[in-house]
């Protein structure tokens, strides 16, 4: 009894951070964007500092018509959202925030799970660009392939990195074997993952599959309401996830230099969502070419070297 | 053959592989309340939104100009060699992984270390003959 009670509180708690977070970075990216560029943003919508813009736009986008174009693949044009977002929600539950057993659920295989799941979240936009039956849609869907064609592997390689420095592939594992000094070795690592991540999601400056001025708003463009709104949270969501675990995986995750505990984990997460924001706010989108090469040319090889400067040093220090 | 001994090894520790399948029954809860999210999400949607089809409404959006021809538009997906290349990159990565999590234990160590060189060697030298042959240009 005692058991069910216990998952039954962290699922919930789980599905409560996957509904706030994005959210509260969603709102972030609003007010950031806003004071970098000399504006306000938004300061109407729930009175102070306009703090309940996404709640408005939550309302509005529920009661919008939901429009599948008659020359669509309906049943996929329909559940490409949800394939779009489930998979983010299914990785927070592995994802461990503090020491002992603050986690949604420890997996052996961790890691290999949480990159398994964010690689299927991929498809939901394939599937929207395919089903729309818009060419723009398609383009969108085909660019979406060839940028996970291009990430996924500078992503898988850095983080096979970490598993080499922890000799584990468990997230909570990885995360007891943590010490300072992983930080500046494993920091090649780092930035290829978080760079990997962003474009795996799409953020600029690697936006060119939803590229608003050529391509209108690539796999999206068909989606109007709900399922636009879906798509939207998704992309927050997975901003979340690859926040926290580049967090967990490449900067200690719970332990902090003073002291340890699920603060820290949030304060990393948090602070690599600002960086996300600042990002998009300071690059312009890069060209479809450039961003094949930059994945193949610099982020591969600079995974490769990381890969056999982990193996030397871990080596040589056991 | 060999199973049953593997078996009666591992069972005085109440069977590690029931454990292992435990941690994913969460995960598959997990994934029922998520269904269930979406689909209250979208009933509750259809109760509350208007639905007014109109033909012009429901015309593929290309940039307000009447679409030409069809939407699935035969097209030459042009990185198919790209693809391949992705593939063999990928499942090699993958076997990274179970190596990663025992090449430094006692008993591995040096020559380990160097099979993980001729490992990457491999992958670099097929990243250079891509590049060479032109896999890796876009212009």
């Amino acid at each position: 009894m005692t058991d069910a009670l216990d998952i039954t509180w962290r699922l919930l708690a789980v599905f409560v951070a996957f509904l706030l977070l994005p959210l509260i970075v969603g709102q972030a990216e609003h007010k950031v964007m806003a004071h970098m560029q000399g504006r306000l943003g938004p300061m109407s919508a729930g009175g102070f500092h306009g703090w309940a813009q996404l709640v408005a736009d939550g309302v509005k986008f529920a009661q919008k018509e939901d429009i599948v174009p008659a020359g669509a693949d309906r049943r996929v044009f329909r559940i490409a959202p949800a394939v779009a977002l489930l998979p983010y929600l299914l990785v927070l539950v592995a994802i461990p925030v503090g020491p002992g057993d603050a986690v949604g659920r420890p997996l052996d295989a961790g890691l290999f799970y949480v990159l398994a799941m964010m690689g299927v979240g991929v498809l939901g936009s394939l599937m929207g660009g395919w089903a729309s039956a818009n060419k723009y849609s398609l383009l969108g869907g085909v660019r979406t392939a060839a940028q996970l064609l291009a990430y996924e592997l500078p992503m898988l390689l850095s983080a096979a990195s970490v598993a080499m420095a922890a000799g584990t592939v468990s997230l909570v594992g990885i995360l007891d074997g943590f010490q300072w000094w992983w930080v500046p070795w494993q920091i090649a690592g780092a930035l290829v993952f978080f760079t990997a991540g962003l474009a795996e999601l799409h953020r600029p400056p690697f936006d060119m599959p939803v590229a608003d001025s050529e391509i209108i708003f690539g796999a999206y463009t068909e989606y109007t309401g709900l399922r636009f709104a879906l798509f939207l949270l998704a992309e927050y969501a997975g901003i979340v996830v690859l926040c926290a675990l580049t967090a967990v995986l490449f900067l200690g995750g719970w332990h902090g230099p003073v002291g340890s505990g699920w603060f820290w984990t949030l304060l990393k997460t948090a602070l690599l969502a600002f960086v996300v924001i600042w990002l998009r706010v300071s690059f312009p989108r890069l060209r479809e070419d450039q961003l094949q090469k930059f994945a193949w040319t610099v982020l591969v090889p600079l995974a490769l070297a990381q890969i056999a400067l982990t193996g030397v040093v871990k080596v040589v220090v056991s | 053959m060999l199973e049953p001994t593997v078996r009666a090894a591992t069972s005085p520790e109440v069977g590690p592989a029931a454990d292992y399948f435990q941690g994913y029954t969460v995960v598959g809860l997990l994934a029922v309340v998520g269904v269930l999210f979406v689909a209250v999400a979208f009933t509750a949607g259809r109760l509350l939104r208007p639905e007014v089809p109109t033909p012009e409404k429901l015309m593929t959006y290309e940039c307000g100009v009447d679409p030409v021809g069809e939407g699935w538009a035969h097209t030459q997906v042009r990185y198919y060699v790209y693809a391949f290349l992705y593939v063999v990159f990928a499942v090699d990565s993958i076997f990274l992984f179970p190596w990663a999590t025992i090449f430094a234990d006692p008993g591995f160590g040096g020559v380990t270390l160097v099979e993980m060189f001729i490992f990457l060697g491999f992958l670099a030298i097929g990243l250079l003959y891509a590049w060479k042959k032109g896999v890796l240009e876009w212009t």
